[in-house]
């Protein structure tokens, strides 16, 4: 499985998938494939708090021009792993202004994965979605 | 006490039966296991109809209208407040009071009984495998008095350390508060015991019996217990209504939490003054026909019989601790079989909370998973989750295999098997 899917290439695959057991399955082989994070960056300080699962980020906007995302993330827990791989796939290469344009409610629905990311869910996930926002919007906000 | 002379044989199929949530077939024709009681059990149908007969026949606002509606209304609370009496073994019914559920029960004696009573260097007698909701009121309270939160040392399987209890239980102690049941380990305690030695020292004794109340003979009275707090959705009854059980000359002497209609004896310009409890601890409109339903929750169980839905539970306890040990990389947390009920709290080497649970469901398994509220209680047994099997009255031991069948499917999709 290609590491550097594109948004447009899950939704194919997804398309092919008929349900959340096919869809869970295919987010765990995502999981397995997400490239690790050396343990010495699982430290407090990249750690986004979940209630239910951990989250370690490292994210920088690169200074490319214009500049883009680059962002490693991994989870304690497989099927967010996978997850994470549907949000390298949104976010990874785009620049802060379409970073800050990405409905990423809109796209895990289109996905059949809108109950696993929810502001009430409190897991890891939502909060990275949140810390790559803000990276964004601090990136964008010095480009200006 | 009437709660342990059951009115019929205990037969778990004809139990199911009365569950209709236990009859569907989910996607792909799986049956439901439902094994998070713990969080909250599900309703057999005479409650459920009896909620709806409320709406439907005679519904109003309790303890204020004169008319044929209301007064059904208050005779049907007053019933479910006896039925509640028996149920827990206590002396009076005034002692018992509606609430929201355990959590508010135990803000109104640790806010209420605790602003009053403690002063600076007065100590609260705690424990690290409380949940939140028996803990996080009286570091509150503490902070809000001066009064110090103590905990009592726990043995290695997480008991309480009874040995070591006059460590921390001595004449500063002013209250005693303790779960009947831990939510995540099953340790039952010994409350009766506690309740003499707190009081030996001149204590109180508060128990949160969330988890024991529906699962074990409760005798406050007889236990010599100072508070009681319990929920009803955990009884088989419906959410939003709960139960605050006091001693009558604690309860005079505990501040209401709310204040408000119906609560007050006299309102003047600048000043006011309380009814007697109940009704001093109930302001504004409760859950009216979830309290009522509650009654019949409690005729359910009564009928089965506590000795009877212990035994049955303790059976399973049985059968799944022996099937889960099966498991390779299998650590179920808290103490061996004869000091718990049927709740298992574990984790699987190399294999996250999470994603078992959410396998689990695939296999139409219910189950709780991250810290249950205990983060005190996870941080000392070193993990930041775990999955909990907590079984109900409804449960068999088909639904400990669908268990293990899920956990080994589980364990294979995580390419741990």
């Amino acid at each position: 499985m290609a590491v550097d899917l594109t948004i447009d290439e899950l939704y194919e695959e997804f398309e092919d998938l008929a349900d959340w057991d096919e869809r869970c399955d295919y987010l765990i082989d995502l999981g397995f494939n997400l490239p690790p994070l050396p343990d010495e960056a699982k430290n407090e300080a990249n750690k986004v708090h979940g209630c239910q699962s951990n989250v370690w980020l490292v994210a920088e906007m690169k200074p490319t021009q214009p500049p883009t995302l680059e962002f490693i993330a991994n989870s304690d827990a497989i099927i967010v792993n996978g997850l994470i791989a549907v949000l390298v796939a949104l976010f990874g290469r785009q620049t802060p202004e379409q970073i800050v344009k990405i409905d990423t409610q809109e796209v895990f629905a289109r996905l059949g994965l809108e109950r696993h990311l929810s502001p009430q869910r409190r897991n890891g996930l939502y909060s990275m979605v949140d810390r790559v926002r803000q990276l964004a919007v601090e990136a964008a906000a010095r480009a200006s | 006490m009437t709660n342990s002379t059951p009115q019929r044989p205990f037969d778990v199929e004809a139990i199911r039966r009365d569950f209709p949530i236990l009859q569907q077939p989910l996607p792909k024709g799986l049956p439901v296991t439902y094994l998070d009681n713990g969080a909250s059990a599900q309703k057999p149908q005479c409650v459920i109809d009896k909620e709806s007969e409320v709406y439907e026949n005679y519904y109003a606002n309790a303890y204020r209208g004169v008319y044929r509606f209301g007064a059904m209304i208050d005779e049907q609370l007053e019933e479910t407040r006896e039925k509640t009496r028996q149920l827990i073994g206590a002396k009076h019914v005034e002692e018992v009071i509606f609430t929201a559920g355990s959590t508010m029960s135990l803000n109104v004696v640790a806010s209420g009984w605790g602003r009053r009573h403690l002063r600076p260097g007065d100590e609260i007698l705690l424990n690290e495998t409380e949940h939140h909701a028996n803990f996080v009121p009286w570091q509150q309270v503490a902070a809000q008095t001066g009064a110090i939160c103590r905990f009592i040392p726990l043995t290695d399987d997480r008991r309480l350390d009874l040995s070591r209890l006059d460590e921390v239980l001595t004449p500063k102690t002013k209250v005693l508060t303790v779960t009947g049941m831990s939510n995540v380990l099953g340790t039952i305690n010994p409350v009766k015991e506690l309740a003499a030695r707190a009081h030996a020292v001149g204590a109180i004794i508060v128990v949160d019996g969330a988890q024991s109340v529906p699962h074990i003979v409760t005798d406050v009275a007889g236990a010599d217990i100072d508070f009681l707090a319990f929920s009803g959705h955990k009884l088989y009854g419906p959410s939003g209504v709960g139960i605050l059980y006091g001693k009558q000359e604690l309860l005079a002497d505990t501040d209401p939490l709310l204040t408000g209609g119906h609560m007050i004896d006299r309102v003047y310009r600048d000043r006011s003054t309380w009814a007697a409890s109940p009704a001093k601890f109930e302001a504004g409109t409760g859950p009216i026909a979830q309290a009522i339903a509650l009654g019949t929750a409690i005729d359910y169980v009564s009928s089965i019989g506590f000795d009877a839905m212990h035994a049955h539970e303790q059976q399973l306890a049985e059968y799944a601790h022996q099937q889960l040990n099966d498991i390779r990389g299998m650590r179920i947390y808290g103490p061996s079989l004869e000091h718990k009920g049927a709740i298992f709290s574990f984790t699987i080497d190399g294999a996250h909370p999470e994603d078992l649970a959410q396998l689990l469901d695939r296999r139409g398994v219910f189950v709780r998973h991250g810290h249950h509220c205990t983060m005190p209680l996870h941080d000392l047994l070193g993990v930041s989750a775990t999955v909990r099997a907590s079984f109900g009255v409804y449960n068999t031991r088909a639904d400990v295999d669908a268990l293990i069948g899920a956990l080994e499917f589980a364990l294979g999709r995580l390419r741990l098997a």
